[in-house]
């Protein structure tokens, strides 16, 4: 279980480590539910470039594919971003206290 | 930064000298007084600080928990920058980095710290890209309730 979570969010970190996903991401945020075609317009991407970005965001969880008749259309799916969140804001957390304490401690007496 | 995965990173100006600031960071008996993500005790800090070397600080939250991240040093240049790499036994999570980095300014030092998420090693290959703004965006994506289930 642990270790399945650990390799779930290297996944995640590693699909949105790029900024065309990231870009794909944004805009299905924007539009849920677009066909990958009318996604693909506006990165100027080929469509093999496209399916495996797609591919990537797939097996990181982050959106999920939808095939209805000859159309496949893309929905965000937000778990493993919201886990990817927590590990930043737990860092951040434990940081800023932790630095906030370390700045207290080195100046406390006198300016130098 | 060129970091190519999500990262935490604090940037402050402290009135106090590169070497004092480093001494801090360095000497597990100063280390002991900061360490900790809220006002409970640091229990026990070890610091074995060259390339290679270990550290280990054990710390106690104010709800009683204890934790115990480790790591190993992997670049010491002394008042000027610190990384080692970071464990945090129990979380479920693979190793991270930790970057301190220290420059003197006007009036004393600018420290930046970074913890970097690293990925595996085939993530590792494949990505040169930098990481920007998806921080900033993450909550226009997570802040949604509409739609976050």
């Amino acid at each position: 279980m642990v270790k399945y979570q650990a390799s779930g969010m290297d996944r995640t970190f590693s699909a949105l480590a790029d900024p065309t996903r990231r870009g794909l991401l944004l805009r299905l945020k924007e539009e849920p539910g677009l066909s990958v075609s009318e996604l693909a317009r506006p990165f100027s991407l080929k469509l093999p470039g496209m399916m495996k970005h797609l591919d990537v965001l797939s097996d990181a969880g982050l959106i999920t594919r939808t095939k209805t008749g000859r159309t496949v259309s893309v929905h965000l799916s937000v778990g493993p971003m919201r886990e990817a969140m927590e590990w930043l804001k737990r860092y951040e957390r434990f940081w800023t206290v932790s630095i906030d304490r370390l700045v207290a401690l080195v100046e406390e007496d006198g300016e130098r | 930064m060129t970091n190519s995965l999500p990262s935490v990173t604090i940037v402050r100006r402290i009135k106090a000298p590169p070497a004092k600031v480093w001494a801090a960071i360095t000497q597990p008996k100063l280390m002991m007084q900061w360490w900790g993500p809220d006002a409970g005790p640091t229990l026990r800090a070890e610091a074995d600080v060259r390339p290679g070397g270990r550290f280990s600080v054990v710390f106690r939250l104010l709800n009683g928990e204890e934790h115990n991240p480790t790591g190993i040093y992997q670049e010491v240049i002394p008042d000027k920058k610190l990384v080692f790499t970071w464990e945090w036994p129990g979380m479920p999570e693979r190793e991270s980095l930790v970057t301190f980095l220290l420059e003197p300014i006007d009036g004393g030092t600018k420290l930046t710290l970074l913890h970097e998420h690293l990925p595996d090693e085939e993530a590792r290959k494949s990505h040169g890209q930098g990481w920007n703004g998806l921080l900033d965006k993450l909550p226009v994506f997570l802040g949604d309730t509409e739609w976050a289930t």
